[in-house]
């Protein structure tokens, strides 16, 4: 993709993951069980896409 | 973004990080550690573990409890007994020359048969050590603020590179990293993504880690303000010599709280209690109300309660604040994210060290321009200017 990218499309993935992160910090918080759940999954997201992109996808 | 705008974000975000970033990877390292404290004192046999028994075996009184653990050391005065949240059959008696002395000895009890089970030493070892650089770098309370302080820089880091990510994004997707271009884009652009996704979380750690550091300040604050008043009618009278007993003072507490659990108790004149009462501090039961502690005062002579309320909102947010920085609780694999995160925070950490030691006498501007996709265009442009 060439051009210049406007600030919504520069922050909108780090927008999504940073919800995500967020949500999973509180839920484990609140209660237990299915909400500890909430959390692992919506911590995995943003750790797994750093993972995934910094060593393993090429670009 | 303008040209000045870009040069003063560059500065802030320079500066910020350089000062803190090695005690942010010290913090990083020691505390990887850390997050799993319980398991590797298990594996090092140094957890202290109480024998099964039927789930149904009475309890013994708290007197003898604390009798079989005073009589350890009977020149120790006893400052507090306490538990861990989720094992109730287990007490730690700390005991201490004085209130304030920085040495102690602790002593773990069987809650169902009041034996010595152990005197586990909390202040040795390799956990300890961790545990004392993490904290305070072994400088005590001047110490925590200094790092409190590197937090400070570490959230302001934070921020302005949120700020820079901009700029440095504008033509690129989300997520690339440049790795046949050159080493330094790759690093660059690895900088760039890890720090995006740690985010959130690096922010939320850093700055429950600084309110973490004032908690000396916070107790002390507490005394000050809420102790104070709840003592106040024991104003001018002498400290008792003889106290009553612990389990008549247990049993006005859990009957003054019974949908809560009992947390911990100071001993009267020690650091969280008046020289006039145990002070009993009572936990909810849910997994936000169990960090909470509501101290219920009871007059260690009488064995009556005298006072009792909940805490101020600044112990609440010190309190909330803990498990945000720990990452204990929501069992094992939030440990497991919470180290694969710190593990990325490193590496942003080291990224932005090995950025900055290539380029370090460079404007930000012409760094901008050499990272930039169409950066062949460079040499070409360089020669018409000169």
């Amino acid at each position: 993709m060439k051009g210049q990218r406007s600030l919504w499309q520069i922050f909108m993935w780090p927008t999504v993951l940073g919800l995500m992160t967020l949500i999973g910090l509180l839920s484990a918080l609140v209660a237990d069980g299915m909400w500890d759940g909430l959390s692992w999954l919506m911590l995995l997201v943003p750790v797994a896409i750093g993972v995934a992109r910094g060593w393993f996808v090429r670009t | 973004m303008t040209t000045l705008g870009l040069r003063r974000w560059a500065w802030i975000h320079k500066w910020s990080s350089l000062v803190c970033t090695l005690f942010m990877l010290l913090l990083c390292v020691t505390g990887l550690p850390l997050i799993f404290h319980h398991e590797i004192g298990h594996l090092l046999g140094t957890e202290v573990e109480a024998p099964e028994m039927a789930a149904d075996t009475p309890i013994a009184s708290m007197d003898d409890v604390l009798a079989a653990a005073h009589a350890r050391h009977p020149e120790l005065m006893v400052r507090f007994v306490s538990r861990d949240a989720d094992e109730t059959a287990l007490w730690f008696v700390n005991l201490a020359e004085k209130a304030d002395s920085e040495d102690s000895k602790s002593v773990a009890v069987d809650a169902r048969t009041a034996e010595v089970l152990a005197e586990p030493k909390f202040d040795e070892g390799f956990m300890y050590i961790m545990f004392k650089l993490h904290v305070d770098l072994f400088a005590g309370l001047p110490g925590k603020l200094f790092l409190g302080l590197m937090g400070m820089l570490l959230v302001i880091a934070i921020i302005s590179g949120v700020v820079l990510y901009a700029p440095f994004m504008r033509k690129l997707d989300f997520g690339t990293v440049r790795r046949k271009r050159s080493n330094r884009l790759k690093w660059l652009d690895l900088h760039n993504l890890l720090g995006i996704v740690t985010l959130v979380w690096a922010l939320a750690v850093g700055a429950t880690g600084v309110i973490n550091t004032w908690a000396d300040l916070v107790i002390k604050y507490w005394q000050y303000d809420q102790m104070a008043q709840m003592i106040a009618p024991y104003k001018g009278m002498a400290p008792p010599e003889k106290f009553g007993s612990l389990e008549k003072a247990v049993q006005a507490a859990t009957k003054l709280e019974s949908d809560m659990s009992l947390g911990f108790i100071a001993f009267p004149g020690s650091l969280f209690s008046s020289p006039h009462h145990y002070a009993v501090f009572m936990r909810g039961n849910e997994p936000l109300t169990a960090r909470l502690f509501k101290p219920v005062l009871v007059d260690a002579v009488t064995g009556e309660v005298t006072d009792s309320r909940d805490l101020p909102w600044y112990v609440t947010a010190l309190l909330v604040s803990q498990p945000l920085h720990f990452g204990d609780y929501g069992g094992m694999p939030l440990q497991i994210l919470w180290a694969v995160l710190d593990i990325l925070t490193i590496v942003v950490l080291w990224s932005g060290l090995v950025l900055w030691w290539r380029r370090r006498k460079q404007d930000v501007v012409v760094t901008l321009r050499e990272a930039e996709p169409e950066s062949e265009a460079i040499p070409a442009m360089a020669k018409e200017s000169a």
